[in-house]
C-alpha cells in the first residue's frame, strides 16, 4: 500500500523545497542581476540595485575590452574536453580490467584511488609546481589537461567501473562464445551497453574540469588561463569590481550552465544508474 | 564433427579443487547430460570444455585436436547459458545474426541461415523485436537461433530451462531432443534435474563433488546405478535406501528398492501405517511409517488405491528389483 501523504503535509514539502532551491540559487541569481548594473549602482542596498537604478551592458563591455574572453573561453574548452577524452582512454580499459578480470588486488586498489580525492591538492601544490617550472609545462594548455586528467580520473574509473559491473558478464561470455574477438567484444557488445553510462561520465567530468579552479589559477597566468582565471582577475588589489566580476562570471558559467540544463535528464539517469534493477 | 574427449582434466579455484582430474570421452552426434546436485561442478565441466574457464591441468581434445590452449571463440562450440544472455541492443534478427557477423560471413548467407533459424524456431513474426519484448520461451529460442545458425561442432547448454516455468519447460525439452534428432549434432547440457536428464540424455554423466559417479543410459543407470548416490539421485520419488537385519538377510549392508517396485496390499512381508498420501490420479504415493526398515518408506501405486491416514498397510518388494551395496555404498553384484 502507499504511504498516505496528506495534502497540507505535500503542500508544505514543497513550499520547504523551493524555499531552499532559491535559497541555494539566489547567489547565482543576485551575480546575474549585478552584471546588468553600473559598479556605482551595484553597491548599493540591495533593494535600491533591484528597484532604484537602470540596467545596462556596460559592465560586459568594459570586461570584453580589457581581458579576451574568447581566448578563456577556448582554453576552457580546450582543457576540459582534452582532459576527459585522455582520462577516457586509460579509464575505459581500467575499468574494463576491474570489472570482468577481478584480482585480490582491484578493492585496494578502487580504494587507493578513491583516498587520492581524499588528499588536500594544496599538500601537494609545491611539489608539482616545481615539476612544472622544470618540465616547462607551467601556463601551457597541455599541461593543465594532463593535471585536470589527473585529478579527475579516479571518477572517471569509479563510475565506468560501476556501469561496467551492471553488465552481465554472461553477455560478454556469449560473444566470446560467438567468436568475437575481444576488440570485436568491446565495441559491439560492451561499448553499446555501457553508453548511457560513459555519456553521464563524459558529462560529469566536463563539468568538473570546467569548474576546477585550484590547479587551474596556480599553474596558469595568461596563455593557457581558463575562465577561472578570467573571473579571478576581478576580484584583484586595485579593488572589488562587483559589476565586473559578475559580468566575468556569467559569461564564464553561462556555457556550462547551459549545457547542464540540456544534459540534465541523462546526468540523473547515469548517477542513479544501477540503483534500482 | 564433435567430439570431445576430456584427459585428466582438473580446475581449482585458489587452494579449493573443484575437479579432481578426470575422463571423459564424448561421441560425435551424442546427447551427454551432466547431471548432480548443485555445487557438484558441473557447470564449471562445461565451461572447461567451452574455453571460458582455463583447466588446472590435463588436456580437452576436440575433434582429435588439443584444444586445451585455444580461446572459446576459436573451438566451434556454442553455447546457450540459464540466463539466455542476449545482446539487449540488439534485435533478434541481430542476435541470431552476431556470430555469423563475427565469422564475416557473407550477408546474403547471414540473412539466408538467420531466416532459416527463424523459421524453424517459430521466430519469423518476432524478428525485428528486441530481447526485452520477448517472452521466456521466445528468449530461450532466440538464444537456441543463435548457437545453431553456426552449425558448430557442438551445442553446451547450461541449464537453458530452469528460467522456465514448468508447463513451458517440458514444451522446450521436447523442441530441443527433436532439435537433436534433426541435427545429429553433438549436445552437452546441464541440469540439476533428474528428469530432463532422463528424459534426454543418450549418455548421462551423474557428478558430485567434481567426481564423475557414473556414466552410463538412463537406463543404465535406472537398472544398474554403480553406488547409493546414482540409486538415489536417479529415479523419482527416490529409492529407498534399507540398512540393518533387512539387508544382512539380502548379505549386503544395506539394501535399496525404487518405491515403484514395492506391491502393496493386505498382506506381505512388510507392515507399516499410512502417513501423507499423494495422489496423482494416475498414481498414488505413500509415505509410510513404524516398519522398523525405513523412515518414511515410500511406496508408489498405480492408479488410486484405497489407503487412507492411519490404515496399516502391508508391502511387497519385487526381489529381483532389489539393490544391494555395501558399507561404502558401493553396488554389490
Amino acid at each position: 500500500m502507499a504511504r498516505a501523504v496528506s495534502n497540507r503535509t505535500k503542500v508544505a514539502n514543497t513550499a520547504i523545497a523551493g524555499a531552499l532551491g532559491f535559497l541555494m540559487f539566489f547567489p547565482i541569481l543576485w551575480i546575474l542581476f549585478l552584471a546588468f548594473k553600473t559598479e556605482e549602482d551595484a553597491i548599493r542596498a540591495p533593494l535600491e540595485v533591484l528597484f532604484g537604478s537602470g540596467w545596462t551592458m556596460e559592465s560586459f563591455a568594459t570586461v570584453q575590452a580589457r581581458s579576451d574572453y574568447f581566448k578563456h573561453f577556448s582554453n576552457s574548452v580546450i582543457i576540459s574536453l582534452g582532459s576527459t577524452f585522455l582520462g577516457l582512454l586509460v579509464a575505459i580499459p581500467a575499468a574494463w580490467s576491474m570489472a570482468f578480470v577481478p584480482s585480490k588486488h582491484t578493492r585496494n586498489v578502487l580504494m587507493w584511488m578513491l583516498s587520492t580525492k581524499m588528499l588536500p591538492p594544496v599538500g601537494v601544490l609545491v611539489p608539482i609546481y616545481l615539476i612544472f617550472r622544470d618540465l616547462e609545462l607551467l601556463d601551457t594548455r597541455f599541461g593543465l589537461t594532463i593535471v585536470l586528467m589527473l585529478i579527475n580520473l579516479p571518477i572517471i574509473i569509479w563510475m565506468l567501473y560501476t556501469y561496467f559491473k551492471e553488465i552481465p558478464g554472461e553477455i560478454l561470455e556469449a560473444a566470446r562464445m560467438d567468436g568475437a574477438t575481444l576488440r570485436a567484444e568491446i565495441l559491439y557488445v560492451l561499448t553499446p551497453m555501457a553508453i548511457p553510462g560513459m555519456a553521464s561520465t563524459v558529462l560529469l567530468n566536463i563539468i568538473l574540469a570546467w569548474n576546477e579552479a585550484f590547479w587551474t589559477i596556480n599553474l596558469t597566468a595568461s596563455n593557457a588561463a581558463p575562465l577561472t582565471q578570467f573571473i579571478t582577475s576581478y576580484s584583484s588589489p586595485e579593488g572589488l569590481f562587483y559589476a565586473k566580476l559578475s559580468a566575468a562570471s556569467v559569461m564564464a558559467i553561462a556555457p556550462i550552465l547551459i549545457m547542464g540544463w540540456f544534459s540534465q535528464k541523462q546526468l540523473v539517469r547515469g548517477l542513479t544508474f544501477g540503483a534500482v534493477k | 564433427m564433435g567430439q570431445i574427449q576430456l584427459k585428466q582434466v582438473s580446475k581449482s579455484f585458489g587452494d579449493v579443487e573443484v575437479i579432481p582430474p578426470l575422463d571423459l570421452q564424448i561421441e560425435d552426434g551424442e546427447f551427454v547430460v551432466f547431471v548432480g546436485p548443485s555445487g557438484c561442478g558441473k557447470s564449471t565441466l562445461l565451461r572447461l570444455i567451452a574455453g571460458l574457464e582455463d583447466v588446472t591441468s590435463g588436456s580437452i581434445d576436440i575433434d582429435g585436436d588439443d584444444a586445451t590452449a585455444v580461446p572459446p571463440a576459436k573451438r566451434g562450440l556454442a553455447m546457450v547459458f540459464q540466463s539466455y544472455a542476449l545482446y539487449p541492443h540488439m534485435s533478434v534478427r541481430k542476435n541470431i545474426a552476431f556470430p555469423l557477423k563475427m565469422a564475416k560471413m557473407d550477408k546474403s548467407e547471414v540473412d539466408k541461415r538467420v531466416a532459416n533459424a527463424a523459421s524453424v524456431l517459430n521466430l519469423t513474426d518476432y524478428i525485428d523485436r528486441r530481447p526485452s519484448q520477448l517472452s521466456g520461451g521466445q528468449r530461450q529460442r532466440v538464444a537456441i537461433g543463435r548457437a545453431i545458425v553456426r552449425e558448430p561442432a557442438a551445442f553446451l547448454f547450461d541449464e537453458p530451462l530452469s528460467n522456465l516455468d514448468a508447463a513451458l519447460r517440458v514444451g522446450m525439452r521436447l523442441e530441443i531432443s527433436e532439435l537433436h534428432k534433426r541435427l545429429d549434432t553433438t549436445m552437452i547440457y546441464v541440469t540439476h534435474d533428474q528428469v530432463e536428464a532422463m528424459t534426454m540424455a543418450d549418455k548421462i554423466v551423474v557428478l558430485q563433488a567434481g567426481v564423475i559417479e557414473q556414466v552410463g543410459s538412463p537406463l543404465d543407470l535406472y537398472r544398474t546405478p554403480r553406488n547409493k548416490f546414482v540409486a538415489g539421485f536417479i529415479g523419482s520419488p527416490k529409492m529407498n535406501f534399507i540398512e540393518g537385519a533387512e539387508g544382512q538377510k539380502h548379505g549386503a549392508h544395506a539394501i535399496g528398492i525404487r518405491p515403484e517396485h514395492i506391491d502393496v496390499g493386505n498382506s506381505g512381508p512388510w507392515k507399516g501405517v499410512v502417513g501423507v498420501a499423494e495422489h496423482l490420479g494416475s498414481d498414488t504415493f505413500f509415505h509410510i511409517h513404524d516398519t522398523g526398515l525405513a523412515d518414511p518408506l515410500t511406496v508408489r501405486a498405480s492408479g488410486e488405491v484405497a489407503f487412507s491416514y492411519g490404515d496399516t498397510i502391508h508391502l511387497t518388494p519385487r526381489e529381483d528389483r532389489i539393490h544391494k551395496f555395501d558399507e561404502r555404498g558401493i553396488r554389490i553384484a
